[in-house]
């Protein structure tokens, strides 16, 4: 069968099941959008090509299937170096497509010809030059299968416009060509069943042990097997930012988040730990800290399909390397193996009492506002949270409102939650969660924003409404780049440089009708839960609520960078029993 | 730095374009300098082989074989203990060689098993082959003669096959 480059890449993305695309055309990658008119993939045009990405990102948090965007050459594809970098640092598998122009031309510092490939090299799992249309199944079969296995991330294709005019003879590669295509390729999964032994063993032996849970247990789909080790062996859990969701809130073995602004239990547990189980975790600077005092006593198990990740901060005792999942559930086998032979853990009661005792001591904690004063962003947060139909998924910007949406929510189910960790891109937010309700249109999807993001990706709002998908947005609207303020007022000596925006303009609301949706102002506590109600309410369009927060309102606890986990500053409010996190 | 030291690097990839430029932007972009690279195909000619001398701390040096490991066209990597291998560099060198000095000049190419490829009425251009280190010690010894123009492939080296190579890198592969 002859088929133009442009039908075989079409063609190619249906035999991947891919059901829909985010993108916007331009001159290099017109002739890809001619057959996408006769093609069963829903494609979502956006407003702006970083756009795109987020959507393709936020569409692959949930559903856990690579996202798929489709972009022009040039300043459409330096659009999608942010979402690039964010998917990479994140781990999240996506496949982009990107126009060039013809390879006759390239080189040539053609109209809109940028080197793409060069651009995104250091920002994509792998990326990939397109020079002959023959060759574009198999790329597009290797994209996938790269995007998706072993550590997941974003993998581009790029592709020149004659090769999606030049015409090829269609094949479809099975799996085993995809792999002996790629010898360089071959993800470990299966962890070594000496060191999952000897792991097990040690975790036995230890009575301060922790379960220092990250984005790769979410990646590898092994909440379950996780929550059976945990209960299996008693062993506290902590979920970094990427790991929310991954063990549910309520559970009792549940310490919260670790790091900068985890909880004062989840990061004193790690401190005085004797064993840190960390599974697809990478001791990033957020969680440990300095460095050279974090976890002073504790033995490290580290499990990461990534053997780059091993002893990359931290050298452990058991490095293991494959799929969480499948060495969890090996690790809960040869631990059951070894109690049933008659070995003993080592009682973690003790331990136990000691960590819910922090728990219960050191809650997260504001101080509620008084009658007249101005209304706080955790209250808000927290009706959102008592208000949300259950399973809502909560996708956040980066800021003080993305900490204490971490914070302040319930996670009680894995893929609930999407935030933009490792790069911290603001504008993430609108976008992923545009890409999230894609995902699964039956949810709820709640975006909580800050005002100084909305304001980057807002556009995107345009295409929700244009597209048909309602999300709910949130912006805690401080009228400052809020976590910068932060820092400066605790830092900088309160001498505030560049982070007042402004309570005037934009007008939150009619900015939110101009671009189809519902738009509700809130200033004071009242309004907050007939607001939330409200919007709960209206599924047939996009709703903005803009919560005029109070703007003194700090992000706490907090270790300030670079500084050690031990000095962790606590709300003011539970300064005077510091004495207790002993 | 403490503890800097040449390491030899190995690297048998996918003969493909793009590759170098990958293998080279992980060390560019951690700040570390390439001492010396060279590139070829390998045995079979889908694969090159390229031997990369870098000058880095034992830490880094570990991170960056296991990030090159990632490259999806890297398909073995070993580093090479110079004891355990063997090492050879090519070098073109024109060096003025005045009528005065012309014969110290080729005595000492002679010495040094150089052989003259060209000659000019002042100058000689000269082609060395051998470990690197002799290379080093004829660059030393001509060029007070004054060198002109200066060229070296860069080191390639394989393990010596009397005994197990000892390799101190990761076998295998990953994703
Ligand atoms: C693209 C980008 N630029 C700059 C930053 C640095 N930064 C981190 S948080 C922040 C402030 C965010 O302000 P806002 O969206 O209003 O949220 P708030 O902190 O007030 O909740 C800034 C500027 C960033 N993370 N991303």
């Amino acid at each position: 069968m002859k088929l133009t480059g442009a039908q075989a890449l079409i063609k190619a993305l249906e035999m991947e099941n891919v059901e829909v695309m985010f993108g916007l055309p331009g001159g290099c990658i017109l002739p890809a959008y001619d057959p996408l008119l006769d093609s069963s993939i829903r494609h979502i045009l956006v407003r702006h090509e970083q756009g795109a990405g987020h959507m393709a990102e936020g569409y692959a948090h949930v559903t856990g299937r690579p996202g798929v965007a489709m972009v022009t050459s040039g300043p459409a594809a330096t659009n999608m170096v942010t979402p690039l970098c964010d998917a990479f640092m994140d781990s999240i598998p996506m496949v982009c497509i990107t126009g060039q122009v013809p390879t006759t031309a390239i080189g040539t510092d053609a109209f809109q010809e940028c080197d793409t490939v060069g651009i995104t090299r250091s920002v994509t799992k792998h990326n990939e030059l397109v020079m002959s249309a023959q060759d574009l199944p198999m790329v597009i079969r290797q994209a996938f299968y790269l995007a998706s296995t072993g550590r997941p991330g974003p993998v581009l294709v790029d592709v020149p416009k004659d090769v999606l005019t030049n015409t090829m003879d269609w094949y479809w590669p099975t799996d085993a060509e995809v792999v002996d295509s790629l010898p360089g390729y071959r993800p470990v999964t299966k962890g070594h069943p000496k060191m999952i032994k000897e792991a097990a063993k040690l975790l036995l032996s230890c009575e301060r042990p922790v379960l220092y849970v990250g984005g790769g247990i979410l990646k590898a789909r092994a909440a379950e097997a996780l929550r059976e080790l945990a209960e299996l062996t008693q062993i506290p859990v902590v979920t970094t930012l990427m790991a929310r969701g991954a063990f549910p809130d309520s559970h009792p073995l549940n310490l919260g988040m670790p790091g900068m602004h985890g909880t004062a239990a989840a990061i004193t547990a790690m401190q005085k730990s004797d064993l840190l189980i960390a599974l697809g975790a990478r001791f990033d600077d957020r969680i440990t800290g300095k460095v050279s005092t974090f976890a002073p006593e504790a033995k490290i198990i580290h499990v990461d399909i990534d053997p780059a990740e091993q002893g990359k901060v931290r050298r452990p005792d058991v490095p293991i390397v494959g799929d969480c999942r499948l060495v969890i559930e090996e690790l809960i086998k040869v631990i059951k193996d070894l109690l049933g032979a008659g070995e003993v853990q080592a009682d973690v009661g003790p331990w136990r009492s000691r960590v819910s005792g922090w728990r219960e001591q050191f809650p997260l904690a504001y101080e509620p506002s008084e009658p007249g004063e101005a209304l706080k962003p955790q209250f808000c947060l927290e009706k959102l949270r008592d208000l949300a139909p259950k399973g809502t998924i909560l996708v956040s910007g980066v800021g003080q409102h993305q900490m204490w949406s971490s914070q302040y929510w319930q996670f009680e189910e894995p893929y609930t939650w999407v935030n933009s960790g490792g790069l911290g891109t603001m504008g993430f937010s609108i976008p992923a969660a545009i890409g999230a309700k894609v995902g699964h249109p039956e949810k709820t999807v709640w975006a909580i924003d800050g005002d100084g993001c909305f304001q980057m990706t807002a556009q995107e709002l345009v295409t929700a409404s244009v597209e048909r998908i309602p999300i709910k947005v949130a912006i805690l609207n401080n009228s400052y780049l809020g976590m910068v303020r932060q820092w400066q007022e605790m830092f900088y000596e309160e001498r505030y440089s560049e982070v007042y925006l402004s309570p005037e303009v934009p007008d939150f609301v009619k900015w939110a009708e101009a671009m189809g949706c519902v738009g509700i102002r809130v200033d004071s506590p009242e309004e907050v839960e007939p607001a939330i109600e409200k919007a709960n309410s209206i599924n047939d369009r996009s709703v903005v609520v803009d919560f005029r927060v109070d703007a003194r309102e700090k992000v706490f606890p907090m270790v300030p960078a670079g500084f050690s986990n031990d000095d962790l500053l606590l709300p003011p409010s539970q300064n005077e029993t510091r004495r207790f996190l002993g | 730095m403490s503890e800097l030291q040449h390491h030899i690097l190995s690297v048998l990839v996918e003969n493909r374009p793009g590759v170098l430029a990958r293998v080279a932007s992980l060390f560019a972009r951690r700040g570390f300098n390439i001492f010396s690279l060279a590139v070829a195909p390998a045995e079979e000619d889908t694969m090159s082989r390229i031997t990369i001398v870098v000058d880095v701390e034992r830490t880094p040096l570990e991170q960056i074989v296991k990030q090159l490991f990632k490259l999806v066209e890297v398909i073995k990597i070993s580093e090479l203990d110079p004891r355990q291998a063997v090492e050879r560099e090519l070098i073109l060198a024109t060096v003025r060689a005045g009528a005065a000095d012309r014969g110290h000049v080729v005595e000492l190419i002679q010495i040094l098993e150089g052989k003259i490829v060209a000659v000019g009425s002042d100058a000689i251009t000269v082609s060395l082959e051998g470990h690197p280190d002799k290379l080093d010690d004829f660059e030393d010894l001509i060029r007070p003669y004054g060198i002109l123009e200066l060229q070296r492939t860069g080191r390639i080296a394989l393990p010596k096959l009397d005994r197990d190579v000892r390799t101190s890198a990761v076998k295998g592969n990953i994703g």
